[in-house]
């Protein structure tokens, strides 16, 4: 069983007073508690931005990498070691920039872990440029006239690169984004969460108040396993029209699991010990 | 082709290939056969064993193409024996398998490195094709599933040595392979590798650049590459084999040298060693032991991962067994934590660095003098022109050859013994500006001054080498 207080670390957070980044880790936590994620069972990833801080205050061994590569390392710990839950956190600089080709391929691969992606619209920890999810025109440091690129709906493009459980959470709902954790990581495959998160310093424009006035939920007749019905909903992004829940979710083996070497135990507990080799080197005389 | 101006030296025995490729009844395509049989003969070998092997390749394309092959093999070989009949060596005679107890094998540098890597444990592979390593990949993945490791084709370079990492990280004994270009994307991993004390092993076969260079050709331009890549410092272990046989025996160590000092082993060969085939003395594993260092995949009590050590080397533990860490590419404390403070930076960074110290007295043996020990001229090189350079000392009863088969750490006290004493060293490299002479210099203090530097992809040629010798030994210009 895992406490809240088993996850703590000498460590408190340093992201701003009403960073996303509180709410989403608060989330986590419960998640961990709920589900009893633990060093025994459950391993980390982070990239390098605001987000990437996590790992200091959340006691779950952990692999904090280089900006944007968090993605192929969560998947070579999974091949390594397929029972372990692995959640990579990213953000959207981390993983739709500099990371954008790991991300486009761990959507078409499958492999059985969670990204959880802050969403905050621009760089933070870098004190606040434009990023592949800012809007058109928005301002930043680096856009002072403006931003003249479009974005991409990280959503949109997961789905049709051909991840197999698309969502998308605001951080500010701690419960719900929670039961997304849990779900996410149940689900057999690649699981991406987009979370809206505020950056309170940063994005005066995305703010709390924001996300709540123009989010909703999907309804109860919403059906996620209609890939085309989840194309033209992950797209809407817009005054009071911004949904929030599960677009798209397929059932397909995931990549662990069709591997023939895994069928068993997790590549770590096979032998690195291989004493006869004769038939492999007889093929060379 | 103007014969006149051919070195001189050679055997000039003509052929008229085209002519008898017409009367074997096929056309030019059969020109490439005729050759084939006339330097059978000159090799001393066997033209039924040829027309065997000519049968096994050629047999699905149907009986035609045999018996036309056939004839053109047999029309080179009569040609070369009625008009050169002294012209002939014992390159190609047949070798008494039965009486020999152990069998030779035939392999090439890819195969080689492949080979090691199943012999030394490989649990974990990510291979982004390239020449000239692709076939590294190849015969990973067709054995994958008879020995139970995994190989993964990536998205890019940059993704294989993050795959590795990760992998590593877990607890899997992990490598990749790469050329130049696509160690330039993996250099940042490189060093991500080095401060999470990560063990991988890295095969890097270089061929000429920069860019895309000359991609089917060969190079040795990558040395200082490989030693400098990277911002800032820390321990790599370099090794430098110079032909197939070393490559196996060499990246089987590599696995044990990774996992031994927890930091990356890069074995850097060229495309002249992975795609020439070598005969070979039959592959021996026996004296072969998995070390995996000071790991452990049971929890541990007050478990710290980057523990101080004398040694440099603290206790490395994987996720899942509840020993908590953090593996990060920041600086970081004994557990793995962010940590910018003065003296835990200090104590770190020395932490790191002494484990290549570590390395150096444990594991470095002494590079291999060839020849004999006293000599008028000494022949320093590294990598693939190993074997010309052993060729040409046997010409010679007064010359011999130091390979350097580790370039980090690096055999400093005996580099500086033999060329303390050597009369007339000369150093062989593949690059334009000396990479290995500079090292030498660097930790020796020591200038190789008469340097045969050749950077047009092709090998050093044996030939070359005797004339560059006899023009030392005859005083002339070296």
């Amino acid at each position: 069983m895992t406490t809240l207080n088993d996850l703590k670390t000498p460590f408190k957070p340093n992201w701003c007073p009403g960073c996303g980044n509180l709410p989403l880790w608060a989330a986590f936590k419960n998640a961990a508690v709920e589900e009893g994620w633990d060093n025994t069972n459950t391993a980390i990833v982070a990239g390098i931005g605001c987000h990437g801080h996590i790992v200091n205050f959340t006691k779950l061994t952990s692999f904090e990498g280089l900006h944007g590569r968090p993605v192929p390392v969560a998947a070579g710990i999974k091949m390594a070691n397929h029972r372990l839950n692995v959640f990579v956190f990213g953000g959207d600089g981390d993983q739709l920039g500099e990371g954008g080709n790991h991300f486009i391929h761990a959507c078409r691969r499958n492999h059985d872990y969670t990204i959880v992606l802050h969403d905050n619209g621009l760089y933070a920890l870098t004190t606040g440029q434009t990023s592949p999810a800012t809007p058109h025109d928005f301002k930043t440091k680096s856009t002072p006239q403006g931003n003249p690129d479009y974005p991409f709906m990280p959503t949109t493009l997961a789905i049709a690169a051909g991840a197999t459980f698309v969502a998308r959470a605001f951080a500010g709902d701690i419960e719900q984004l929670k039961d997304l954790f849990i779900e996410a990581n149940n689900h057999k495959g690649i699981a991406i969460i987009d979370v809206l998160q505020p950056c309170f310093t940063f994005n005066k424009e995305f703010t709390h108040e924001f996300f709540q006035k123009n989010t909703y939920y999907l309804g109860d007749d919403y059906d996620p396993t209609d890939k085309t019905a989840a194309f033209v909903k992950s797209q809407e992004f817009g005054l009071k029209s911004i949904p929030l829940g599960v677009f798209y979710k397929e059932d397909k083996p995931s990549y662990e699991g069709d591997l023939p070497q895994l069928k068993g135990a997790p590549l770590i507990e096979h032998s690195p010990v291989r004493k006869d080799l004769d038939e492999l080197f007889k093929k060379y005389i | 082709m103007d014969v006149s101006k051919l070195p001189e030296g050679p055997n000039l025995c003509p052929v008229p290939l085209s002519l008898l490729a017409k009367k074997a009844g096929g056309g030019e395509l059969l020109i490439n056969t005729v050759a084939l049989g006339a330097v059978t003969f000159h090799l001393g070998g066997d033209l039924e064993i040829l027309k065997n092997l000519i049968k096994d390749e050629y047999g699905d394309k149907g009986e035609e193409v045999v018996v036309a092959n056939h004839k053109a093999a047999e029309l080179g070989f009569e040609f070369a024996l009625e008009n050169y009949p002294k012209v002939v060596s014992e390159t190609l005679k047949p070798v008494d398998t039965m009486s020999s107890a152990v069998p030779r094998m035939v392999i090439n540098g890819n195969e080689a490195a492949a080979l090691g890597a199943i012999a030394g444990g490989v649990q974990f592979a990510a291979i982004y094709p390239m020449s000239p390593i692709s076939n590294i990949l190849h015969v990973l993945a067709k054995h994958q599933e008879t020995y139970g490791y995994v190989y993964k084709q990536p998205e890019d370079e940059i993704s294989a040595i993050n795959m590795i990492m990760g992998a590593s990280f877990a607890g899997a004994r992990v490598m990749t392979a790469t050329s130049g270009g696509g160690f330039a994307l993996m250099s940042e991993g490189y060093g991500m590798a080095g401060i999470a004390e990560l063990p991988i092993v890295i095969v890097e076969g270089q061929r000429g650049g920069p860019a895309t260079g000359i991609p089917t050709w060969s190079s040795q331009g990558d040395l200082r590459f490989v030693l400098h890549a990277h911002q800032e410092d820390f321990p790599r272990i370099v090794l430098t084999p110079g032909d197939p046989e070393e490559t196996f025996y060499m990246t089987m160590e590599a696995f044990n040298l990774a996992e031994k000092y927890q930091t990356p082993v890069v074995v850097l060969i060229d495309k002249n060693i992975c795609e020439n085939d070598k005969s070979i003395n039959y592959l021996d594993i026996s004296k072969y032991e998995v070390d995996r260092g000071n790991f452990t995949m049971e929890k541990v009590e007050d478990y710290k991962r980057y523990e101080l050590a004398e040694d440099g080397i603290s206790q490395r533990s994987i996720p899942g067994v509840g020993n908590f860490f953090i593996a990060t590419s920041d600086e970081h404390d004994a557990i793995g934590y962010s940590n910018e403070e003065i003296q835990n930076r200090n104590d770190q960074m020395h932490k790191r660095m002494t484990k290549l110290e570590t390395c150096a007295k444990r594991d470095m043996p002494e590079p291999e003098l060839f020849g004999p020990k006293e000599a008028d001229v000494t022949l320093i090189s590294w990598g693939s022109n190993k074997g010309s350079l052993q060729h040409a000392v046997k010409e010679f009863d007064n010359v011999n050859f130091l390979h350097l088969a580790w370039a980090n750490p690096f055999p400093v006290e005996k580099v500086k013994e033999v060329l303390e004493s050597a009369k007339h060293p000369i150093l062989f490299e593949c690059n334009y500006t000396a990479h290995m002479g500079g090292i030498i210099r660097e930790r020796t203090g020591i200038d190789i001054k008469d340097k045969f530097l050749k950077f047009d992809g092709r090998p050093i040629y044996v030939e070359e080498v005797i004339e560059k010798i006899n023009s030392v030994l005859k005083g002339g210009k070296s």
